[in-house]
């Protein structure tokens, strides 16, 4: 049993062998952030100049979810039911099965559409294909991607491990996990990447009757978007259809809607890809305030900071080896021929 | 140093046959049956996850809040190895087991959470592997630490083989695994928080703060201490032993200053954010807040002086006190003040709470294990014999 007085020039040893480790670890410390310093802190990233996307105009939706059901045949994803009959696909929510969706705004008489007060309106949930995607930083195996020329934030089943970090870091809640299967995957919206070499483009663009879905690149969106702002509500201008940056004309002439001074997804988290225009509230339709700078930017910061090139793991590595290997001895002080056996 | 004499470690002995060890291979076979279920018909088929809280217990629990609790063996190596004070040398091996089990299960744990766990070596290897992912160096590094506590451990096994040589050659270079043992939980206990800054305004801004890392270090650091206390005290209890309290005592005042150091970057960080009038607030994430804080300062009350320090019955609640406070930080921020939109829910299901216990239950019936039959606590000398001789 150890004693409970100290031999006082133990102590004192023990005291300046303190000290100097307390120096060795506020070395280290100074050492790690001399290092960290020249580590640059990573900007948000911006989008591709080709960026492809959508642009939801919810003064146009009519809700009639054309671009539920051909997001549905697009993906080859199973009806899911809410009704007790499971007829019909019914979907309330977005789903390891389920990429696109849209929800719909209720306040009190609900007479009006897009009233904000005693009105309702409809907002379309699936992937935003941001700019600085924090699925894509979350995602230790890079299952999760952001194409480079596209833009698109693409999913590889093959490479998933089903963390599922990507489904609890994403501010929109896009990817979603199959949790019924033994061998569930995430389900998200690719912008029907798949569909391209054939010919197509986004399916739920595709089918849209009024436009209020639109497809195109996200440069050419955007104008589209800053274009319909600048517009006087209620006077006629055309809306395009289908496919903005391509394809036969297909549009028509229709009223403009008493839009809110907001594009979503201009700026939110650096850009998304997927923008949106309302006439009511972002946030009272369920889109998240978020700043411009991506959270993903900030996580990659403090990430590059500690362990940028592993500079500074190496350099505490290196002082606590030296200061162990100092200290380690203490495990030898019985002799050897003493083995601790009963 | 060599002045400083330690009792020598040796198995306490006994049998393995008596109610906690069946009660604990019980919990074990249950747990083994819901996971064979959960591989066969997927995660709803036996938990409550779902697509606002895609992290439940099996991940908060088993391996965040898991790892945390087993910090004991580093913030020890901290003490005696890098620090210097040789005198708490006896503490260091069952703090190590303790490590070694909450670890390597917290490790196990999370294999049954991955969806496609199959996959689970693409984690290591270079052509899937995200460095910018902060679950990429988590698990890396967990998965390292792993390995280099189960070498820093074998002496003990290569003691009780007999393997004299071999146990001299290891504990040559045993330093750099030290060394290594102390790194790497800095490093993950660290990332752990990092974890919740790319979740943005999902995590309630008391939670969401790019110190976190700080925050998670110091918290990991004294858990290691608070659990030591627990687990000293339980083990002498359990082995019917005399408390180390001349040991403990001062290792208690360590933590207090790690505690002390702690709430002052806690609370000098949510005042710089200015969000500290989220605290005040009349919500439930404000009173789960102050649970946690209240633990810390109860933990002054119970152990400040040292004359309360050398109460053994305080410094057992103390440990708990901080564990708890410890174990709240991390509830906090991953599930209670998660917020991911109107309509989710979470609360694990009965065969979720049994696998969780199961695996707390393994760490208890290996540390049973591993103490009765290898050289891991300080031999008793002259006071009471172990209760099962």
């Amino acid at each position: 049993m150890p004693a409970d007085i100290p031999d006082t020039r133990t102590e004192v040893n023990c005291r300046r062998k303190f000290l100097e480790s307390c120096m060795g670890a506020a070395g280290t410390a100074l050492v790690a952030s001399a290092i960290s310093v020249r580590v640059e802190a990573r900007d948000t990233y911006q989008r591709p100049p080709e960026a492809l996307g959508l642009l939801y105009d919810a003064t146009l939706c009519i809700g009639c979810k054309a671009c539920v059901a051909a997001c549905k045949q697009a993906n080859d994803n199973p009806a899911e039911f809410s009704t007790t009959d499971k007829l019909w696909d019914t979907p309330l929510d977005t789903s390891g099965y389920t990429f696109n969706i849209i929800k719909m705004y209720r306040s009190g008489t609900m007479a009006t559409k897009d009233d904000e007060t005693n009105g309702y309106a409809f907002m379309k949930t699936s992937c935003m294909h941001c700019a600085d995607p924090s699925c894509v930083s979350a995602c230790p195996v890079t299952a999760m991607t952001k194409d480079p020329k596209t833009g698109i934030v693409a999913y590889d089943a093959e490479a998933c491990v089903g963390c599922r970090y990507c489904v609890v870091a994403c501010p929109f809640g896009i990817p979603k996990y199959q949790y019924d299967s033994p061998t569930g995957k995430i389900g998200k919206c690719e912008l029907c990447r798949h569909r391209y070499k054939e010919g197509h483009y986004s399916a739920c663009a595709e089918v849209c009757p009024t436009g209020a879905t639109l497809y195109g690149r996200t440069s050419d969106l955007l104008s589209e978007a800053k274009r319909r702002l600048a517009l006087k509500p209620g006077s006629v201008t055309t809306y395009p259809r289908g496919n903005l940056s391509g394809g036969p004309d297909q549009s028509y002439e229709g009223y403009v809607g008493n839009y809110k001074q907001h594009i979503y997804g201009e700026t939110e988290y650096g850009g998304t890809q997927v923008l949106k225009l309302s006439a009511v509230d972002f946030e009272k339709v369920g889109m998240p305030y978020l700043s411009p700078n991506s959270s993903a930017s900030t996580s990659e910061t403090i990430q590059h900071t500690l362990y940028g090139g592993l500079l500074a793991p190496f350099a505490v590595l290196g002082v606590m080896t030296y200061v162990a290997k100092r200290n380690v001895h203490h495990e030898d002080d019985a002799p050897a021929d003493k083995p601790g056996k009963e | 140093m060599s002045t400083l004499q330690h009792a020598r470690p040796a198995p306490v002995g006994g049998s393995m046959f008596n109610a906690t060890t069946l009660v604990c291979c019980m919990l074990i076979a249950v747990t083994a049956t819901i996971i064979l279920v959960r591989l066969f018909f997927g995660l709803s088929s036996t938990t409550n996850v779902n697509d606002g809280y895609s992290w439940g217990i099996w991940v908060v629990v088993d391996v965040f809040i898991g790892s945390a609790l087993a910090c004991g063996g580093f913030s020890m190596a901290l003490l005696v190895y890098i620090f210097n004070k040789g005198k708490y040398h006896p503490l260091v091996r069952p703090a190590l087991l303790g490590s070694l089990f909450g670890y390597t299960l917290a490790g196990a744990a999370i294999t049954f959470d991955l969806g496609r766990w199959w996959n689970f070596w693409h984690i290591f290897w270079p052509g899937y592997f995200n460095v910018n992912s902060v679950m990429f160096e988590v698990a890396a590094c967990i998965t390292l630490y792993i390995i280099v506590m189960w070498i820093e451990f074998s002496p003990v096994f290569l003691e009780r083989l007999g393997l004299r040589d071999a146990r001299r050659k290891l504990e040559k270079v045993l330093f750099i695994f030290i060394a290594l043992g102390v790194v790497l939980p800095m490093m993950h206990q660290a990332s752990l928080g990092t974890m919740l800054v790319v979740m943005g305004g999902q995590v309630n801004p008391l939670w969401q703060t790019p110190i976190q890392p700080l925050i998670y270090l110091l918290s990991a650091i004294m858990l290691g201490y608070g659990v030591i206390l627990f687990e000293s005290c339980v083990a002498a209890s359990a082995y019917r032993r005399e408390i180390e309290v001349s040991l403990l005592n001062p290792m208690a005042r360590v933590m207090l200053g790690i505690m002390a150091l702690f709430l002052v970057v806690r609370f000098t960080d949510l005042v710089v954010r200015g969000v500290i009038g989220q605290a005040f607030a009349p919500t439930c994430v404000a009173l789960t807040f102050w649970v946690e804080n209240a633990c810390l300062l109860g933990t002054f009350l119970l152990i400040g002086t040292t004359e309360a320090r050398r109460n053994p019955a305080r410094l057992f609640l103390a440990g708990i006190a901080v564990m708890l406070s410890g174990i709240m930080l991390r509830l906090n921020g991953f599930l209670i003040a998660f917020d991911t939109g109107p309509g989710w829910n979470y609360f694990p299901s009965v065969p979720e709470l049994l696998v969780t216990i199961g695996i707390f239950a393994a760490e208890v019936f290996g540390y049973i294990y591993i103490t009765r039959r290898f050289p891991v606590l300080p031999r008793e000398e002259t006071y009471a014999q172990p209760a099962h001789r």
